[in-house]
């Protein structure tokens, strides 16, 4: 599945099977569905998914909706080409490099215009472990420890800060106590922050 | 008075008053370079003995420290810059820290670094070595790393780096000979370099190219600007004109819009990786096996349910107690009464009386408001017990690191007031000194909380002085104290809460480091306090005596009387016996100055327990004394400070005056 305008025609089709009610999808044509059909995705009369092009509909929405999550909590994109920049994303993501973006994002369940991300084979392995979520340091557990992912932020002030007090991707941390302020230890040292910052904190706990 | 200067100076860095504001010194210096908290201007000091000179650097209110070594030879200058956490500046100190490295003439720079945290303080150490100055790096609080059993192959890092590495315990001068024999050797500068990724580094190259090497290797300076340091920008702007600024710019914005983040997000990520290289390489740390009596005893303070009470506790014992009980209380009788009434004030008048023949210089020295009998009264039997005590006080929980968890504690609540935890340092230094107070508030990081925190010492904090005087005063009245403290306190969040609506500017954010709790040395605790002590001496005893010389020349020229008659119709609106007029004159000079005339008042038996309610909130709120007033000028600029000094004014009258009415309809208040 290389085609691009394979690809677009199978996440329309999907997108029609998820929510028949939709009214803003256009219908599929040309050369991406008759690559489609051809491959048997398919079906020539009904116009409708196969069994076997279901899944690969499923996949390319998932890659789609994660992009758009990605941009939105990591990339801090809110600008009107947010849209555009997903649908080139979900060409670009590779087999397996999308559960690489979900268990980066804690596997997400919905995307930002509220839609369900369809899930991956990572999501049903960290809920059957029970582990593996990222969240922002506010979200996690007193005693709870793990590797901070990312900083959710476009503030430099605020970046130097955390970076500062060496909150980098890949630090370790533990934290300590949420009330009333955020207590965590990172390295040898402790530090305390407001609400504000460690919301900015995303934190892929073990 | 140097060494307390220095001493000063590590105390409340930054805080300092200035004397001078010479030009740096030609000749090639050595910077002392380093984090907050690391133990530099111990260091420093240790380095330099007593040879130091503390002046703004120019431009800025932002001081440094300079001194000489006598191992390295009388023409040495080493220079102790304000604390910094990377090349990349934030704050206006580390602005001038960063001005200093690439500026002035530079033999060599030391960068002292916590041997606990090589993970978090080594990326400054690359950065620093990018710049292509010879670097030393001093491991320093090695001590501290030894008893948490951390191990670092210093051979190892040294030969890594390139640079020389020497353990240091700043405290106690271990290492510190070992230091100046490098320093004389001055070591080459190392060739050591980080890669930065693609992108980056083709940024980097593409400046580079475009810039002279100057002092700071032309790597490392495209490395600053391609950060977006506008200070390093600004540099270019006037070594190379618009035009070639423009240029490199340009490539900055293009590497810039190649990227997801900041180029500086990459470029500390990068140093990060490599600094876990090395420290995988060099550091052996252990398990460690947690000190359980002081977790818990760190889990005690900031747990909500036990933190909020431990505060009561610590300000009880602290503030009313030891300051309030035995400061203002017991030395003060002692000193007061034993050696001033009964023995040093008589022998004084005689003295005077026999040596001086003229009457009016007679009046002037021991007279009713004479320097010895007021200024110098006031100054040593009542003021200096209470502040002394207070700082006694103020540097053991200094010591202990209990201060940082207070301010966690009170973050939420402050928040309201437009304030962080940051600022319950200088709040509570204001329950002791409002002067220093708003000195420190330097430390809070935007105008806005800076400002706000300046009007709420202004009016609404008492200093020790006052404050024990006062408790003194309504002692004999608990709904006195309970009216008196409820004003005030609502007057305070009143204001906070005003100013935080009203006052444009950004949210305050909070983010501070927690220092182990540890058992204060007493030694340091006493130095502390004595050279804090010092400070306020010299700054207060001046203005006593200028106060006393005022009123005695405003007595014969009979000035005084003209201001006590303006002032009188004042006094009276309050509800209070027109010889309170001399009290809240003496408030002009000093807060805690009226406030001990209304303690000879009272003695006197002129006041009843409602007119002392109403006085001491009108004086707690009153104007800040003249020595306030002008650091609010020089923090603030005149204007703000005459915009405080006006509305402080209105509002200590007009607070003192609903009071006094409201007392009037609801007498049974105060029983």
């Amino acid at each position: 599945m290389t085609d691009h305008r394979l690809e677009e025609v199978l996440e329309t089709l999907y997108l029609r099977f998820e929510d028949p009610s939709r009214q803003d999808i256009g219908s599929p044509g040309g050369e991406g569905l008759r690559l489609a059909v051809e491959h048997g995705y398919v079906d020539d009369v009904t116009q409708q998914l196969t069994e076997t092009g279901r899944p690969l509909g499923e996949l390319v929405v998932r890659r789609h909706r994660l992009a758009e999550c990605l941009l939105r909590d990591v990339l801090r994109v809110f600008d009107a080409e947010a849209e555009e920049d997903a649908c080139r994303f979900e060409h670009i993501l590779r087999t397996g490099l999308e559960d690489r973006v979900c268990t980066l994002l804690g596997h997400p369940t919905t995307c930002p215009h509220g839609r369900p991300i369809p899930r991956g084979d990572c999501c049903r392995r960290a809920e059957h472990d029970g582990v593996n979520e990222v969240a922002a340091l506010c979200d996690g557990r007193a005693g709870q420890t793990g590797v901070v992912a990312y900083l959710s932020t476009r503030d430099n002030r605020e970046i130097q800060k955390l970076m500062a007090m060496g909150i980098l991707p890949g630090s370790d941390i533990r934290l300590m106590r949420l009330f009333p302020s955020y207590i965590f230890e990172i390295g040898h040292s402790q530090f305390t922050v407001d609400r504000a910052l460690a919301e900015k904190i995303i934190v892929h706990w073990r | 008075m140097s060494l307390s200067t220095s001493i000063r100076e590590r105390l409340f860095p930054g805080t300092n008053v200035a004397r001078s504001a010479q030009a740096p010194a030609a000749g090639p210096a050595i910077l002392l370079v380093g984090n907050p908290n690391v133990g530099k201007s111990a260091l420093f000091n240790r380095l330099t003995g007593q040879y130091v000179t503390v002046s703004n650097y120019p431009g800025t209110t932002v001081e440094i420290s300079r001194g000489r070594c006598s191992a390295l030879g009388a023409d040495v200058e080493i220079i102790d810059t304000p604390g910094m956490y990377s090349l990349l500046p934030i704050t206006d100190e580390e602005r001038v820290a960063s001005d200093m490295l690439s500026g002035a003439d530079v033999r060599c720079v030391v960068h002292v670094l916590d041997a606990k945290n090589l993970d978090r303080m080594l990326g400054f150490t690359l950065q620093l070595i990018e710049t292509g100055l010879p670097v030393l790096v001093a491991l320093n609080m090695a001590d501290e790393a030894r008893d948490l059993g951390i191990k670092i192959d210093v051979a190892r890092l040294a030969a890594i780096l390139g640079v020389p590495v020497i353990p240091t315990v700043s405290i106690s001068g271990e290492g510190v000979a070992d230091l100046v024999a490098a320093i004389k050797k001055t070591p080459p500068p190392s060739p050591f370099r980080v890669e930065y990724g693609n992108l980056i580094e083709e940024g980097i190259a593409g400046i580079a190219g475009r810039l002279s090497a100057g002092t700071v290797a032309a790597r490392a300076r495209a490395s600053l600007l391609l950060q977006g340091d506008s200070r390093e920008r600004e540099r270019v702007l006037q070594e190379k004109g618009d035009l070639e600024t423009a240029r490199i710019l340009q490539i900055v914005a293009a590497t810039r819009t190649r990227l997801n983040h900041s180029p500086h997000y990459y470029v500390t990520l990068a140093l990060r990786a490599r600094v876990d290289q090395i420290v995988a390489e060099c550091v052996r740390a252990p398990q460690r096996a947690p000190n359980r009596f002081r977790a818990a005893l760190d889990r005690l303070c900031t747990h909500p349910l036990t933190g909020y009470p431990i505060v009561v506790l610590v300000l009880y014992f602290a503030l009313y107690k030891f300051v309030g009980g035995f400061g203002a209380g017991t030395l003060v009788n002692f000193l007061e009464e034993s050696v001033f009434k009964h023995t040093l004030i008589p022998w004084a008048v005689r003295g005077v009386a026999a040596v001086v023949p003229w009457a009016p210089l007679r009046s002037l020295l021991a007279g009713e408001y004479g320097i010895i009998t007021l200024g110098l009264r006031y100054a040593v039997a009542i003021v200096l017990p209470i502040v002394g005590t207070f700082f006694l006080a103020f540097a053991v929980l200094e010591d202990t690191g209990y201060l940082p968890r207070l301010a966690l504690l009170v973050d939420r609540g402050f928040k309201k007031i437009g304030l962080n935890g940051r600022a319950v340092i200088p709040i509570v230094l204001g329950f002791g000194c409002d002067t220093m107070a708003t000195l420190v508030t330097r430390t809070l990081e935007t105008r806005r909380e800076r400002l706000i925190c300046t009007i709420l010492l202004a009016l609404a904090i008492p200093c020790s002085a006052q404050l024990g005087v006062i408790l003194g005063l309504l002692s004999g009245s608990g709904a006195a104290l309970a009216v008196w403290a409820g004003v005030v306190l609502a007057i305070m969040l009143l204001t906070g809460f005003l100013s935080a609506k009203l006052l444009p500017g950004e949210q305050p954010m909070f983010y501070m480091e927690l220092p182990p709790l540890r058992l204060p040395v007493l030694g340091n605790v006493l130095i502390k306090t004595y050279s804090r002590m010092v400070w306020y001496f010299r700054e207060i005893l001046p203005l006593f005596i200028l106060a006393s010389v005022l009123i005695w020349i405003g007595q014969i020229t009979s000035i005084f009387q003209l201001l006590i008659r303006c002032t009188e119709p004042l006094v009276r609106g309050l509800g209070l016996p027109d010889q309170a007029a001399v009290a809240f004159l003496f408030g002009f000079f000093r807060r805690d100055y009226g406030a001990a005339g209304l303690y000879d008042l009272h003695k006197a038996g002129g006041l009843t327990v409602h007119q002392l309610t109403v006085a001491a909130i009108t004086l707690t709120l009153f104007l800040p004394c003249i020595a306030q007033f002008l650091v609010m000028q020089k923090e603030r600029g005149t204007r703000v400070a005459l915009w405080i000094a006006a509305g402080v004014f209105v509002t200590a009258f007009a607070v003192g005056w609903l009071t006094h009415r409201a007392l009037l309809l609801l007498p049974w208040v105060l029983g």
